[in-house]
């Protein structure tokens, strides 16, 4: 049984590994939860640009008086970068489906070994609807997921084929949880990062999928900054 | 009908009057930001039922167009999120209430069709999906898209900054979202405002929405959200 981490390491861990993921100049979608967190970590010598589906590009952090005139996609206000600019919603999905973003961050219920992405609705429970979800990870150029590894009862979430509903079909390209990184190329998952409590055999038994093994696997990055700070 | 020249400024309920019972009504904002929330206020108390919505969200069961819903003035609901407003779902699933969901980028690009001209729409998304249940589906160059029809609707209430006599209209921060493409694909369309400026006053370079679209302007009322967006 490997070791569970608080909920609030969980979390930073995921975001902080994510945010090595990015170039300077990259223009980028978080989701909300997790993904909102990775702002937080993006080293100072990488300029992200932040676009919100609701008709932001170049989105920054929180004000310190809140204004309902600029707010992301979840409803909180952001101040507008200095070089930002707003656009309404048709050239705001244009930018989406176009290509125009270099990533998209999102959580997920179920991740599928061949990057099948389901994070939208569970049959039987009332239906949210799916917003930008289905857009953004269909024109992102790269979907990157972060997600706790199993879900509250210890079920795997990442697995051979989803059993919900579906976002999107083999989009997903990067998968970050707080015990490992995989990476998904050409339907081919591979473990590429692992954290310093679980070994390749715990990972095994929470992944519910068949993936190979980076040779070197290394240790997942982040995690010693994570303990320098404690 | 060619629309006036001068757009008439009415009050919130005379707006609401353009809406009867059964019409399908489009309603900017995106969460909170972009609703005309003082047109809404008005069609709120004007009671007028049977409503089909087409919003991208439901907003909350007590803010803007979410309190239609809650009143049980709207029979269907056309969106791309409705997870806020907890009386969507109710209903919905009391079967009080008809609910059709589009990934939002697909539901701005039907209203844009509608209002451009277009037969449809030819996209990616959903395609694999349950979205794609009932829809064609072409293949262009190998790849797979789900084919979606224009939607369009008889009248829209939009939110905007500022507007001239003649309705041109300008607008300020994430405030924009759906509003200038439903401003395209309604039959009537009514903007709420924060101000009308005499003609001439708005730089032309800066009109996002000319005012050829528009049929009537609403001053924004002493309302709470109106007075923070």
């Amino acid at each position: 049984m490997p070791i569970e981490l608080s909920e609030e390491r969980t979390r930073h861990r995921i975001a902080r590994r994510i945010a090595k993921e990015f170039h300077d100049g990259d223009v980028v979608n978080l989701g909300i939860g997790i993904p909102t967190l990775v702002s937080d970590y993006i080293p100072e010598d990488v300029r992200i640009i932040f676009q919100t589906e609701n008709g932001a590009i170049g989105a920054g952090p929180a004000p310190e008086v809140p204004d309902l005139r600029f707010i992301g996609a979840g409803g909180r206000p952001f101040v507008i970068m200095p070089g930002g600019c707003f656009v309404a919603s048709d050239l705001s999905f244009g930018l989406i489906r176009g290509g125009h973003l270099d990533a998209t961050v999102l959580g997920a219920l179920q991740v599928s070994q061949d990057g099948d992405l389901a994070n939208w609705m569970v049959p039987g429970k009332m239906v949210p609807g799916m917003g930008g979800a289905m857009d953004l990870v269909v024109g992102a150029r790269r979907v990157i997921i972060a997600t706790t590894h199993t879900t509250k009862r210890g079920e795997p979430k990442i697995v051979r084929k989803c059993t919900l509903p579906l976002t999107a079909k083999g989009v997903v390209k990067l998968i970050v949880t707080e015990f490992a990184v995989f990476s998904i190329e050409k339907g081919q998952m591979k473990l590429l990062e692992i954290a310093p409590e679980v070994t390749l055999e715990d990972i095994k038994a929470m992944t519910d999928a068949d993936f190979t093994v980076a040779e070197p696997l290394i240790s997942m990055q982040g995690v010693e900054e994570e303990e320098e700070e404690e | 009908m060619a629309k006036k020249v001068i757009k008439p400024v009415v009050s919130a309920a005379e707006a609401a009057k353009y809406v009867r019972p059964g019409m399908s009504i489009m309603i900017g904002g995106f969460n909170y930001g972009g609703i005309p929330y003082t047109l809404v206020e008005a069609l709120v108390e004007a009671g007028t039922g049977d409503l089909t919505l087409i919003s991208n969200d439901t907003a909350y069961e007590d803010v803007g167009h979410g309190k239609l819903v809650a009143k049980g003035q709207v029979k269907k609901v056309i969106a791309s999120h409705v997870g806020l407003n907890k009386k969507t779902g109710q209903f919905f699933m009391e079967g009080k209430l008809e609910l059709v969901l589009y990934p939002q980028g697909t539901f701005v690009e039907c209203i844009r069709a509608a209002g451009f001209g277009l037969g449809g729409v030819l996209t990616p998304t959903g395609v694999g999906t349950v979205v794609e249940e009932g829809k064609q589906v072409i293949k262009i160059n190998g790849q797979d898209y789900l084919l979606d029809l224009p939607l369009r609707a008889d009248v829209a209430f939009i939110r905007a900054y500022k507007a001239d006599r003649m309705g041109n209209l300008t607008y300020f921060g994430t405030n924009r979202n759906f509003n200038p493409i439903m401003a395209t694909a309604a039959d009537y369309v009514v903007a709420e405002v924060d101000s009308v400026v005499p003609i001439g006053e708005l730089d032309p370079n800066e009109v996002v929405t000319p005012g050829i679209l528009i049929d009537a302007l609403v001053v924004k009322g002493d309302n709470y959200y109106a007075n923070r967006t």
